[in-house]
């Protein structure tokens, strides 16, 4: 026992905690949180609407005049008046469901999008030993000089992982359809498969060319490469200058189209929300749900969105990195990146991905629904060859152009 | 010839892989986001008015039918004769009306007949005005207050006193009853 306990690396596993605590409950459930006002905002200005702009700190509880607004927008703790109505309401199980299967769905849609989150690169790393004369002077032990690596799990199949995972997320929804017993619902699981592990094809050929390029699979190195060589979609500075990556940015290009587009059927978004759409299922796979178990489907989404844009940018945005980084002196260099600079690759992920994000929710309100048949046409007739098209013509292009 | 034919447009090549249709329709949704943007932030006049803080009252037709009223002539007489047809009428029969005798030392007696009870369930009322439309008497009024709310179903019921006292009296019109003109 002594011996087992003796080979467990302790810094390792604690800076593993914090890091587990710092992403997914500081960073991805806030940010899902939030991306659910967004949402709602940002449609509410696309149609010419006001929003939710009401609730604040709610200081008329206590007997004062007005409710505090933070920022002077109304509406920015909407996202825990939700939390708390969503936790008080009644939760209501139908005598019908299977109720086994009936609460086992919520958990699958949610846990397979919140474990995906562990693969991707949120920074370069943080060096803590920075903060060694801060924690001299109020007495305590400094930082080893490692620096720490910002990513949880450094998986060599980072992109593989992602995808075995994130699969696992359409059982929840096929469950949920199925043990509602209703028709609805179960219809909304029947279409939702279908389409998930159609557009699962082309997701994962989408990105063929991407590891191609690379040459391999380790997301962390992925950023570092497109950090000092420019991104896969905006190659201006390092190697990123070179013929060969100019030519490669056409099928690139077609690669990121791909996996936008698979990654929105993926995650059950406008226009290719067979899975729920309003008009013709009610509320599709969820709708003998409530309270939160309804809001953990609802989590789970976002969270899969967000988990979905991380990697498109991780992989042709360059992840953390900052444009033009190396050119003015914000680059990467291992183990010579100041904290403050890893504190901001960091910020640079999260905005990227709340650009990403709000990208999502524009398109929603751009584009109407896809018919089913449309869906599975354009997912197997177009999609599909389209990938397969595109590692032949990368693989072309890399062989009369080769990459240094 | 009684019969357009309407050419179906052809689309170009980038209109059906939807590459400028995609862009229009990012032009126009980025378009609305920004305009409303801009009023939000308040760079631009408002068009949406805020409910409860700001209110249309004042710009309210004078047709506008709101809460259903009844209500009394210059001598404080009760309008209504319960002859019940806005009773019959009531689409979503809304009103119950409970006829009474009026006695004969009042000295109103010709009239013969008042309500006893008149009761408006505003949790069926749909705002109609047919009940307005039919009376012979004018007694009963659309009114222009649309808020009417209330914690519990019995709230909701508006009986004679609360009709009464939510119409008020009302001068002109119908002068049948006075012997004064």
């Amino acid at each position: 026992m002594g011996h087992l306990l003796a080979n467990i690396d302790l810094t390792f596993l604690i800076a593993s905690v914090v890091k587990i605590v710092f992403l997914t409950f500081l960073v991805i459930l806030p940010m899902v949180a939030y991306s659910v006002y967004a949402e709602r905002r940002f449609s509410a200005v696309i149609q010419d609407r006001v929003g939710p702009n009401r609730t604040g700190i709610p200081l008329t509880l206590f007997g004062f005049k007005k409710d505090i607004q933070i920022l002077g927008i109304g509406g920015l703790t909407q996202p825990m008046a939700d939390g708390i109505k969503f936790l008080l309401k009644e939760d209501f199980t139908p005598k019908s469901v299977n109720a086994f299967y009936y609460w086992l769905a919520p958990c699958l849609t949610m846990v397979p999008a919140l474990m995906t989150c562990v693969v991707l690169p949120f920074g370069s790393e943080l060096r803590l030993s920075d903060l060694n004369g801060l924690l001299e002077w109020v007495g305590l032990p400094g930082f080893s000089t490692v620096p720490v690596p910002s990513v949880i799990a450094d998986l060599s199949v980072g992109p593989l992982y992602t995808f075995a995972i994130a699969s696992l997320g359409v059982y929840g929804i096929v469950i949920a359809g199925w043990a509602s017993n209703s028709k609805y619902p179960f219809l909304g699981g029947v279409r939702a498969s279908a389409q998930m592990i159609s557009y699962e094809l082309s997701l994962g050929l989408s990105i063929i060319p991407v590891l191609m390029v690379f040459g391999e699979l380790n997301l962390t190195k992925m950023s570092i490469y497109q950090d000092a060589n420019g991104w896969l979609l905006l190659p201006l500075w390092g190697e990123g200058l070179s013929l060969a990556r100019w030519v490669l940015w056409i099928p690139m290009g077609i690669s990121f189209c791909i996996f936008v587009v698979a990654m929105f059927a993926e995650t059950n978004r406008l226009p290719f929300d067979m899975a729920e759409c309003e008009t013709e299922l009610v509320a599709g796979y969820h709708t003998e749900y409530s309270s939160m178990k309804f809001a953990l489907f609802f989590l789970g989404e976002y969270a899969a969105m967000i988990i979905g844009s991380g990697l498109a940018v991780t992989l042709f945005l360059g992840g953390w990195s900052i444009p033009f980084g190396p050119l003015i002196g914000l680059g990467y260099s291992a183990g010579d990146t100041p904290l403050w600079l890893g504190l901001l690759h960091i910020a640079v992920f999260l905005v990227k991905i709340v650009a990403f994000i709000l990208f999502f929710i524009l398109i929603r309100w751009t584009l109407p629904r896809f018919r089913f048949d449309q869906l599975m046409k354009l997912g197997w007739m177009v999609m599909f060859e389209l990938a397969l098209f595109n590692v032949l013509l990368t693989a072309l292009l890399m062989w009369l152009v080769p990459l240094k | 010839m009684a019969t357009i034919f309407v050419k179906r447009p052809k689309l170009a090549w980038h209109e059906s892989w939807f590459l400028s249709t995609f862009a229009k329709g990012l032009k126009i949704t980025l378009g609305h986001a920004l305009k409303t943007f801009l009023e939000i932030t308040g760079r631009k006049e408002k068009v949406t008015m805020e409910y409860p803080e700001q209110k249309w009252d004042q710009h309210l037709p004078e047709y506008y039918r709101g809460a259903p009223a009844l209500v009394t002539d210059e001598q404080d007489r009760e309008r209504c004769v319960s002859c019940q047809l806005c009773e019959f009428i009531c689409p979503p029969k809304a009103i119950r009306i409970t006829p009474g005798e009026i006695p004969s030392d009042d000295p109103w007696a010709k009239v013969e007949k008042r309500p006893k009870e008149f009761d408006i369930d505003m949790t069926r009322c749909i705002y109609c005005g047919m009940c307005e439309e039919v009376c012979p008497e004018q007694a009963i009024y659309l009114r222009k207050d649309y808020a009417i709310t209330g914690e519990s179903r019995a709230e909701l019921l508006h009986d004679k006193a609360k009709l009464y006292q939510i119409g008020g009296k009302r001068i002109g019109l119908v002068n049948k009853w006075n012997e004064l003109k």
